[in-house]
């Protein structure tokens, strides 16, 4: 067999057949099949790549959000604080007050009453005295009544306006 | 078969023929039917026919860029699913008539003529590309690059390149297929043989399989080596 013999008998048949067929087969598939494929993959991978920003996103908001939330905590425990401080401040303060207000109205009563006491005691002892020296001038009255007759009593004026003459 | 076209003898063998074109219509039949309802969630056969092309997608961006690659993706998934498609139907049962052994169902690929065929198609494909992309200058310039001395290298790169792609797959389906053949016979030369048989060709067959599969892949891996030579600078 020679070298153009062999090469006739090569089945050129199946060798042509199989390149319609193969590039047939290439063009139909690609065509119906891995053209539409291709559309949705790339369609889903914009889709999952949205998803995945979005999420991103979503969760920065979030984080955000949540942080801002914590600062309202914060301001709102801080704001609590300070009601309660003050109200701790003012309910000291209220209760110093009237522990001040009472201790002066105590004083103030104590101080009264001391000086109603001393008035009390002046005007007993005043009166005291009244009665004292009106009854001291009534004994001594009575004793002078006494010891005084008239005829005394005319010499000693006359005394007395004998010295106030010959003065 | 034989047609008469201008003095010259065309021979067909029905077997090949057939056996090609079933393995192509199911090709199509599969990526067509995974195609039809396209949904954003993908089910059921849309999911294969995805990954199949994720598959082809990876095969390609090991090799080169995908802005240049991009449009290898329909050969490259044809490639790799009609093959394995054509190395599995050899595998569940072959057909063939008693007397003179002519055989009507087999793997198309066990054919040296359609694996020949189909590895110079992509040979030529892989020429074709570098030209159009890398222009001529570059393409010529290529086979004389690292140095002039490697010019005779080069051609019998590209006649070798042809040569082992096409051969690689024959020889693997075709011994798989003598191998299983061979066993099946065993089945009938003696008395207990049809028990026996299935001992070796149950884990024959197992391997046929993953063997299939593997040179579908070797199959579309070099071809995008090759085309990736052409087509990208080095």
């Amino acid at each position: 067999m020679d070298t153009m013999e062999f090469i006739a008998d090569i089945q050129w048949g199946n060798a042509l057949y199989q390149l319609v067929i193969f590039s047939l087969l290439i063009w139909v598939v690609s065509r119906w099949a891995l053209k539409p494929l291709l559309g949705v993959m790339k369609k889903r991978e914009q889709q999952v790549n949205d998803n995945l920003d979005n999420a991103e996103k979503n969760r920065v908001e979030a984080e955000q959000y949540l942080e801002q939330q914590r600062e309202e905590l914060k301001k709102a425990r801080e704001e609590t604080q300070a009601m309660l401080d003050n109200a701790t401040k003012m309910s000291e303060q209220q209760g110093k007050e009237i522990l001040d207000n009472a201790k002066e109205e105590a004083d103030r009563i104590k101080e009264a009453a001391v000086s109603d006491i001393n008035r009390e005691k002046e005007q007993a002892l005043e009166s005291v005295r009244d009665q004292v020296a009106s009854l001291s001038v009534a004994i001594a009255t009575k004793v002078i009544e006494k010891e005084l007759d008239e005829n005394e009593q005319e010499k000693l004026i006359d005394s007395y306006l004998k010295e106030v003459g010959n003065e | 078969m034989t047609w008469e076209i201008g003095g010259f003898d065309l021979h067909f063998s029905f077997s090949v023929v057939f056996m090609s074109t079933i393995a192509a219509i199911i090709v199509a039949t599969f990526s067509i039917i995974g195609a039809r309802k396209l949904a954003m969630r993908p089910t059921g056969l849309q999911n294969f026919i995805e990954w199949v092309m994720d598959f082809s997608r990876y095969i390609i961006t090991s090799n080169m860029a995908w802005d240049k690659g991009g449009r290898f993706i329909a050969l490259a998934y044809t490639l790799l699913f009609y093959i394995f498609v054509a190395n599995m139907l050899g595998i569940p049962f072959e057909l063939a008539t008693d007397t003179d052994h002519y055989v009507l169902w087999n793997s198309p690929t066990s054919d040296p003529v359609l694996t020949l065929t189909m590895a110079g198609f992509v040979i030529i494909l892989t020429h074709i590309y570098g030209f159009k992309i890398r222009g001529a200058k570059e393409y010529f310039a290529d086979y004389f690059r690292p140095s002039p001395i490697l010019f005779p290298f080069k051609i019998i790169e590209e006649v070798s390149n042809f040569l082992t792609l096409g051969l690689r797959l024959f020889g693997n389906i075709f011994a798989k297929e003598l191998v299983t053949i061979m066993i099946v016979t065993l089945a009938f030369a003696a008395p207990l043989g049809f028990f026996l048989a299935w001992i070796p060709l149950a884990p024959w067959l197992a391997f046929s399989i993953f063997l299939g599969a593997l040179q579908a892949f070797i199959f579309a891996m070099l071809s995008m080596v090759y085309m990736a030579h052409k087509v990208e600078s080095h």
